[in-house]
């Protein structure tokens, strides 16, 4: 099971973000669990400058903007 | 439950290659040019077929509202696909890494440039401001960065080009860009890190690095035209409510008026601009159509931009967002300085451009 925690204050972009990542586990049959991290001082302490950020099993692979669908599927693979 | 991303993902290899996109781009500006040549004789054929008394201010409203929607729409999307490709090569994390041990001065024109093509959203302000100053990027060159982007940016330029013209918009570009390094540098000079909320000062993450993103020419195709399904499917519409009050003012509101209240010769017109403008939060594209109407009818062009950066640069949702990071007392040094600046701004281009 991968752990992936998106980062961000719960705008629309970081609820696309999460939405778009478990759509694309589902495709890919992975099990994955999504961890929404909406506070500012935990979101500070990954050390992104952008969101939404995106953690996978305790590593940083993505902040600011969405991502690209395939970058997702190679994350989470 | 529904999901707000749509997964009619393109497989990779059914995604156009570079050479498909590029000629796609190329054919697509091609046919922009065609019909936007074709705007001008369409509107006038349009208001000529309308039953109105020919010279009447209906008609003269009417032929301002039948041009220039399509016209601002059509330009407002070249501009902000243009930019949606320029901003795929900038990314928030690499700006930080481009400013953090920056000194201050150089910094603070650094911050300000790269604060128009960085790709930024206000929900991102905080982690941002955190993220940059927590990274070594000095609180004055954050600030600089901060007041640049959401002032600067390709809808309000890319629609003062459409409405006002080149000279504007490449005014208010240069003033904007002022504003926000004096004014970051001024806060940086007064080394007020003490006034930061203190659970900031304690965040010590440091950056994270992240691989470059391999975009490729199909890829910042694609953030063109995301960037104008993002921007101009959102602002359409204020753009047309601006020109209709637009046409309104063009028609109906007494030159006299206009240029009593907003004209060279009223002083205090320009600090009056930027009071109004501070509380008052709107969107760039519905503000600038009323702003062209009003320099039609002799508003001073100092005073309307004044009061445009206020509006733009200074308003109560991003002091209530910036309030989790910043205390009150630099909240209002912030505002301060940067209304000084815009002040600065007005009056200079009255003084001018007399």
């Amino acid at each position: 099971m991968k752990q992936v925690k998106v980062l961000g204050p719960g705008c629309a972009r970081c609820q696309a973000t999460a939405d778009m990542i478990q759509t694309e586990a589902d495709r890919l049959g992975v099990a994955v669990a999504i961890e929404k991290v909406t506070d500012y001082a935990a979101i500070a302490g990954w050390g992104i400058a952008a969101t939404p950020g995106i953690v996978v099993d305790g590593k940083v692979v993505h902040a600011g903007g969405l991502p690209k669908a395939e970058d997702v599927r190679t994350w989470i693979k | 439950m529904s999901r707000s991303y749509n997964a009619s993902v393109i497989e990779p290899d059914k995604r156009p290659s570079a050479t498909q996109a590029l000629i796609g781009t190329f054919g697509a500006l091609i046919a922009w040019g065609v019909v936007y040549a074709a705007l001008e004789p369409a509107a006038g054929w349009a208001v000529s077929a309308l039953p109105l008394e020919r010279g009447s201010h209906l008609e003269e409203a009417a032929a301002f509202f039948l041009y220039d929607t399509p016209k601002v729409l059509m330009l407002l999307t070249l501009v902000v696909f243009a930019m949606g490709v320029v901003r795929s090569f900038f990314s928030a994390t690499r700006t930080r890494a481009l400013l953090a041990g920056r000194r201050e001065g150089l910094g603070n024109v650094a911050a300000a440039s790269l604060g128009i093509v960085t790709p930024f959203c206000s929900c991102s302000a905080v982690p941002l401001f955190i993220g940059f100053v927590s990274a070594g990027v000095p609180l004055g060159v954050t600030f600089s960065f901060l007041i640049a982007a959401p002032m600067v940016n390709e809808v309000v330029l890319g629609l003062l080009f459409a409405l006002v013209g080149w000279q504007v918009a490449l005014s208010y570009l240069g003033f904007g860009l002022g504003v926000a390094i004096v004014s970051g540098w001024v806060i940086g000079r007064l080394h007020l890190e003490g006034w930061l909320e203190p659970w900031v000062l304690k965040v010590r993450s440091g950056a994270v690095d992240l691989p470059a993103n391999s975009l490729t020419v199909t890829d910042r195709v694609q953030a063109g035209i995301e960037a104008v399904k993002d921007i101009v499917g959102k602002v359409w519409m204020w753009i047309i409510a601006g020109i209709a009050l637009g046409a309104f003012i063009h028609g109906y509101v007494p030159v006299d008026l206009i240029a009593a209240i907003m004209g060279r010769d009223a002083w205090w017109s320009v600090p009056a601009a930027v009071v109004i403008g501070i509380p008052i939060y709107s969107n760039a594209a519905g503000i600038i159509p009323v702003v062209q109407a009003l320099i039609a009818k002799g508003a001073a062009l100092g005073t309307v931009i004044a009061f445009m950066m206020s509006v733009i640069a200074l308003s109560a949702p991003e002091m209530i967002i910036l309030r989790k990071v910043l205390s009150l007392k630099l909240i209002a040094v912030f505002v301060g300085v940067v209304g000084l600046g815009i002040l600065a701004v007005g009056t200079l281009f009255n003084v001018l451009f007399a």
